[in-house]
């Protein structure tokens, strides 16, 4: 798609900035939700190119950076487990549980195979009937469905040596709870593309309706970001809150059905624990009854230890946004992405390896 | 397998009056002057791959590491460590291919070992070289040599060996239309220092991409690089590698490919004389060396916007995320 | 936390897709894209197609950047 250049063209970045410098006046707090957001917005210097009125806040959208350390212990726990295969995405392999991480484990021996799709975690369990993998389900809705696939697929096929860790969280819940606690004040969301390729921009209805803040839905080409910026702003100067969809390629009103009912069919919602927001209620994706015979955690007892969160770690209040990495102690002192002290630093998604490469 | 079999090969492909009669040591003279002496050991999965093969890489590797110095690659020994079990046709096809590769740099191969380990214990094989070459009087490359105001310059697309072996992972389901840029850069370098004295420092950026290299030559000569990504010659097949994998191909290993800093007003010169040879036919300049922030490697968006390149901890994961 | 990247589909089979990305060929799961045709662009995350490129949406997108990208040219 050589036209799809015309998404990163230095012209058109000119002429966005240009016109969000022309609009702003009133200073205007944006959230995004979305790892990948994150990511694009420090790869691309999306804030350098911002008028002074806007600040950029990256809320908890890494799923790498949101998962709770005692889920860390808890997958660790399983590699170690003789004959499993810990089959992951390659995100979780370096972050730092209470006491190692998946790299250590399998510098120690245990079997840890990077996957790119749950889909080559059951081609690691057919090809190995006499060992349990267990695949490590992280991420948010545009993922969740996938791995709801998966564990349809294995039942299908009668593969009963597959088994899914799901540490998979709903995207709302931790708006709301971010917008709840009210420890920031924030004026508009940038909501994530891709997860509402899945779910449908009307699922972000409730930032109009009962927070009355605007929101752009956009994708992740730096002409997507500034055009949903742009949006806000526009929204924000006069325009009345609405939930505008600046990424109509890939998003529209109702999302992906046959991926929202997979994850219907597979996935219940349950309270989860959000490392830096505690537990939230319907936040999180267990599996259900049916499917039982593919839950790890079901399926194995673990010796799981105290979960601890190392001294001195500011992830959680990174992750809320309220404090940015280099106001963390730690930060490029003591905690960097060569020595991580926690998901923040280890992610490529997460805030502070973001900031660490701008200096 | 046994020892005669496997001397069969080396005898057959690399026959050499050096290394015939097969002696414990082998001897040559070498003109007085300055020896550059290397060695490193090739463990890449999997042995075969396109463009290249574990046998080329050490060739290569070792050739073009006397070669970042300066010097003229002549003798290489080759020392494998071979797993029981492993078939000799496919040792043959290594021996073949690096007698190839030598036969091209135009070096002889005048020493070598193997040793046979049980099942499981070398990954099917593992070659060590090491290798002498010669440096003239007068040639002087070293990483601690950048100036400001030297050019810096890389010799072709990045990313293509690296792209290359991950796209042979059964895992990711992902077939590349790139080759290995596996070559001996000897040629090229002796067409750069022939048209000019003023090459500083050069380096082949291997593992770690070329953010680690200009790193090491930033941290060793205490300069500051500033390079510019709308400058860096990537190929299209490797941009969309690293989008559908998210890699950055700043970190990708080259096997084929050398990175230089020419004082400024030879630059264009040697840029030319690069353009001219085998392996340097889409080499760019993409930066330059600077007073300000010594050891730190920046790159410059299309955007205009700047940030630092890091060293990578360790080596890049396909993520989802 | 959605990295995912458009690729065009050369060939359908069954729930199996041939994807392609600048030369580089991949398999997606096409599952949750049921009325995806060779030809189409799709999202692709973690294996699976999440979304087929609208291309009405795709195209007006397409003029209204490329307008932009061209004004500044001729300013």
């Amino acid at each position: 798609m050589q036209r799809s250049e015309v998404f990163r063209d230095p012209a058109v970045v000119e002429k966005l900035k240009r016109k969000i410098w022309a609009v702003s006046r009133k200073p205007v707090k944006i959230m995004e939700f979305c790892g990948t957001h994150t990511h694009a917005v420090h790869r691309f210097g999306i804030r350098q190119l911002l008028p002074p009125t806007i600040e950029m806040f990256s809320g908890p959208g890494c799923p790498v950076c949101v998962t709770d350390n005692s889920d860390i212990d808890h997958a660790i726990a399983l590699s170690r487990v003789p004959s499993v295969i810990v089959a992951t995405f390659g995100d979780l392999l370096k972050v730092p549980g209470t006491k190692g991480s998946l790299l250590v484990s399998k510098a120690e021996g245990a079997e840890v195979a990077v996957v790119y799709s749950p889909l080559d975690a059951l081609t690691l369990a057919a090809d190995n009937p006499s060992c349990r993998v267990v695949f490590l389900g992280i991420g948010f809705e545009t993922t969740a469905p996938a791995v709801a696939a998966s564990i349809v697929e294995a039942a299908e096929r009668g593969l009963h040596n597959y088994y899914v860790l799901s540490m998979h969280k709903l995207t709302p819940p931790a708006m709301r709870a971010i917008l709840d606690s009210r420890e920031l004040a924030l004026d508009a969301i940038l909501c994530p593309g891709h997860v509402s390729t899945v779910t449908g921009w009307k699922a972000w209805l409730f930032l109009r309706d009962f927070y009355g803040i605007p929101a752009a839905v956009a994708g992740f080409e730096p002409v997507d970001i500034l055009r949903g910026i742009a949006e806000i702003v526009r929204q924000c100067e006069g325009g009345v809150p609405e939930v505008a969809n600046a990424y109509p390629r890939s998003v529209t009103p109702e999302g992906n059905g046959p991926a929202k009912e997979m994850m219907e069919k597979v996935f219940e919602r349950g309270p989860a624990t959000w490392r830096g927001l505690g537990t939230i209620a319907a936040s999180g994706l267990a599996i259900r009854q049916e499917y039982a015979r593919f839950d790890a955690r079901r399926a194995f007892s673990v010796e799981v230890g105290e979960s601890a969160v190392p001294d001195g770690c500011h992830c959680g209040e990174v992750i809320r946004g309220v404090m940015k990495p280099s106001g963390c102690p730690l930060f490029k002192a003591v905690c960097t992405p060569a020595h991580p002290v926690g998901p923040c630093m280890v992610s490529s998604e997460g805030s502070c390896a973001a900031y660490y490469l701008y200096g | 397998m046994s020892r005669e079999l496997i001397e069969g090969l080396f005898v057959r492909y690399f026959a050499n009056p050096v290394l015939l009669p097969l002696e414990d040591a082998s001897l040559f003279r070498v003109a007085q002057g300055r020896v550059a002496f290397t060695t490193d050991g090739y463990v890449v999965k999997p042995l075969f791959f396109p463009g290249g093969d574990i046998g080329r890489l050490s060739v290569c590797g070792t050739v073009n590491d006397l070669s970042m110095r300066g010097a003229q690659p002549l003798y290489l020994s080759a020392g494998f460590i071979i797993e029981e079990g492993f078939a000799l046709a496919d040792l043959e096809r290594v021996v073949a291919s690096m007698a190839e590769a030598a036969g091209e740099a135009g070096v002889s191969i005048v020493c070598g070992d193997t040793k046979v380990v049980e099942r499981r214990a070398a990954d099917g094989l593992y070659i060590t070289t090491a290798g002498v070459g010669l440096v003239p009087e007068g040639v002087n490359v070293s990483v601690q040599l950048a100036r400001p105001g030297d050019a810096v310059i890389v010799s072709g697309t990045l990313g293509d060996h690296g792209v290359t072996v991950l796209s042979q992972r059964q895992s990711l389901h992902f077939k590349s239309p790139l080759k290995s840029d596996a070559a001996p850069l000897n040629g090229l370098v002796r067409a750069m220092l022939d048209t000019s004295p003023e090459v500083h420092a050069m380096r082949d950026p291997t593992r770690g991409g070329i953010a680690t290299t200009l790193s090491e030559i930033a941290s060793a000569s205490s300069v500051g690089i500033e390079i510019e990504e709308g400058r860096m010659p990537v190929s299209e097949a490797v941009k969309g590698a690293c989008e559908m994998l998210g890699l950055d191909y700043l970190y990708l290993a080259n096997e084929g490919k050398l990175v230089a800093t020419v004082a400024g007003p030879d630059a264009e010169g040697v840029l030319e004389a690069m353009r001219g040879t085998a392996y340097g036919r889409d080499a760019a300049i993409i930066g330059f060396v600077t007073s300000d922030h010594p050891g730190i490697v920046t790159i410059r968006n299309p955007f205009g916007i700047k940030r630092i390149v890091e060293i990578l901890a360790s080596d890049q994961f396909p993520r989802i995320c | 936390m959605c990295l995912a990247v458009p690729a065009l589909i050369t060939k359908i089979d069954g729930t199996m897709a041939d994807a392609e990305l600048a030369g580089n060929m991949t398999t997606v799961n096409v599952l949750f894209t049921p009325n995806v045709q060779v030809g189409d662009y799709v999202i692709m995350h973690a294996g699976y197609a999440i979304s087929v490129m609208n291309s009405a949406e795709a195209e007006e997108t397409f003029e209204l950047l490329e307008e932009m990208a061209g004004l500044d040219a001729e300013e």
